[in-house]
């Protein structure tokens, strides 16, 4: 029976730690026996103090790092077994939006958008049409051809997330994406993030503005020193 | 290298429905798009290296003019050989012996002594000058006019220069027709004009080889060269390799255009050394023809010719192109998102 749950639960995990532990050369311990799932089309957010590990959960999923112990699966893909080569097939299908938007500006809004579809050899006419579709999603479609060091820090940000889906990956990671905002402009950045769920991507988004998620009825995953305090459901 | 993804959409079940029919025309269709983008992808970086050269000249054009002169130097040597070789070509077919008379001989005694020579079946031709011609030729060559013409009396003695027949032509049976001509009573010294013929061959020979080693150790600098500029090219677009690692990118995606400025730079450098030999060549031209014109020789200097000129164009890009393989092999790793 516990065989048969666990193996559901591999089947319909998008994301799934096994007692994942990570300890950097330093000897610090970012993350110690972190078991979880998020299912697909799940969205849930990752809470914790700075420092409690929640960038070093995040760059597991990306392999930017790899776990001291423990497995992290991916879409059923065990990522231990992961080799160095199939690392870019992996990341095309996550998209990731950082806090520092990680945006290269000597390039337009456009082709900043268009890098992923670019690395991933797509056909240059369709990419344009995804781009601009991915733009018109998150309302910049009127500046794809600003740099986007002339823009705001929220229509930055939205660049940045225009980026992250453009590819239509299954999942969507986000590291504090409302961290320099205020509270408006962080409302608008979680609503995207929700269109983007209902539209069947996985969303799991980091973030220690405990306020802004408080009314939003998604699973919360609590870090503390490391440690998962809580997984638990959120309705 | 990662291979090409074949599989763009995950379908959210663990086993994939297989698609029979359509299945197979979808993934060829597919692979000729990414053959396609792939293609495209070149073109496009090819492109964009080239411009971004350009639109920096000065430092570009900094590593052009290093790259040219490093290649322009093995080059124009070769050019150089190349050219003392046409001039020599024609040399060991027409060996001379010179027969110094001693002054007792007569200038009728030295007219019928070369045309007793003829009779002898390994000698070709025959010509007598005389003492005061022998002079006059030297004045108008040497540049020693007056000099000369403060002497009392003519130094030079009248001269024979016997052209042996062309089966002669090897190095015993030449050695066997000087010793017979040096014992003629009337020979004060006979002389092979071949022997300095034989020592600028074996030093041109050794030219050669120095050439090679040189050309070598000058690739090596080229090599160097362009990876070192690659490497501040890498160190100035961290952030982008960074973000493009980030978002999916394979090694071969990040290393093409950096491959493709390394190639632009040696390409340009191969151009800067074809434009320098040529330069040089121009320079040249002149003083040779004076310099041949003194020899009563017609010659013109010839430039690279269409093979040397091609491996300078596409060796210059070859090696540029290998010096940023080894400056991305060494620093393209250290770049991972972190």
């Amino acid at each position: 029976m516990i065989l048969l749950k666990h193996y559901l639960q591999t089947v319909t995990a998008m994301i799934q730690f096994d007692n994942v532990s990570k300890r950097y050369e330093s000897g610090q311990e970012a993350l110690s026996r972190a078991s979880f799932h998020i299912e697909s089309e799940e969205m849930a957010f990752l809470t914790g103090h700075s420092g409690a590990g929640k960038s070093t959960l995040l760059k597991l999923i990306m392999l930017m790092e790899r776990p001291t112990s423990g497995d992290v699966l991916i879409n059923g893909r065990n990522l231990r077994k992961m080799r160095a080569s199939a690392i870019p097939a992996h990341r095309r299908d996550i998209g990731v939006v950082f806090q520092n938007h990680q945006l290269l500006f000597d390039r337009s809004v456009f082709d900043n958008v268009a890098l992923p579809l670019m690395i991933a050899g797509c056909e240059p006419r369709e990419a344009a049409r995804r781009v601009r579709a991915s733009l018109d999603k998150v309302g910049l479609l009127s500046k794809e051809k600003s740099n986007p060091i002339t823009l705001s820090g929220g229509e930055q940000q939205r660049v940045g997330i225009a980026r992250a889906v453009v590819n239509k990956p299954s999942i969507l990671l986000a590291d504090e994406p409302t961290g320099n905002l205020d509270s408006d402009l962080s409302a608008d950045i979680m609503n995207l993030f929700e269109q983007f769920n209902q539209v069947g991507v996985t969303v799991l988004i980091a973030t220690h503005d405990l306020s802004l998620i408080a009314r939003m009825p998604y699973r919360l995953l609590t870090l503390r020193e490391g440690r998962l305090v809580t997984a638990g459901s959120g309705l | 290298m990662s291979k090409p993804q074949n599989r763009r959409i995950k379908p959210a079940e663990p086993k994939p429905v297989p698609a029979p029919a359509v299945g197979a025309s979808l993934s060829s269709t597919t692979n000729s798009q990414r053959l396609r983008a792939w293609r495209a992808s070149h073109r496009l970086e090819c492109k964009q290296s080239l411009l971004r050269l350009v639109s920096m000249p000065g430092s570009s054009a900094m590593t052009w003019l290093v790259i040219g002169i490093a290649l322009a130097l093995p080059a124009g040597v070769y050019v150089a050989l190349g050219n003392m070789e046409r001039v020599s070509a024609g040399w060991d077919g027409s060996a001379r012996v010179s027969l110094f008379l001693s002054e007792q001989v007569s200038r009728k005694d030295g007219q019928d002594l070369a045309e007793s020579l003829l009779l002898d079946e390994s000698i070709e031709q025959t010509e007598y000058i005389s003492s005061e011609n022998a002079l006059a030729e030297f004045k108008a060559i040497s540049g020693f006019g007056e000099a000369l013409d403060s002497l009392n009396e003519n130094p030079l003695p009248a001269v024979i220069v016997v052209k042996p027949g062309d089966d002669v032509i090897n190095a015993a049976r030449t050695s066997a027709l000087l010793e017979k001509l040096e014992n003629l009573p009337q020979v004060d010294m006979a002389q092979l004009d071949m022997e300095w013929v034989q020592r600028l061959y074996a030093l041109m020979e050794l030219a050669r080889r120095a050439i090679y080693a040189l050309a070598a150790l000058l690739a090596l600098g080229v090599l160097l060269i362009t990876g070192n500029t690659i490497r501040l090219a890498i160190e100035n677009r961290r952030d982008e390799i960074v973000v493009t690692k980030l978002v999916g990118a394979t090694n071969a995606f990040v290393r093409r255009p950096f491959l493709y400025t390394g190639w632009w730079y040696g390409l340009g450098g191969g151009l800067v050394a074809w434009f320098i030999v040529q330069v040089v060549l121009l320079l040249l031209s002149g003083p040779v023809v004076k310099l041949v014109g003194l020899y009563e020789g017609s010659f013109a200097l010839s430039g690279p010719n269409l093979a040397v000129t091609l491996s300078l164009w596409f060796g210059g890009a070859v090696l540029g192109w290998a010096g940023a393989w080894l400056a991305v092999a060494r620093h393209l790793g250290d770049i991972e998102p972190r």
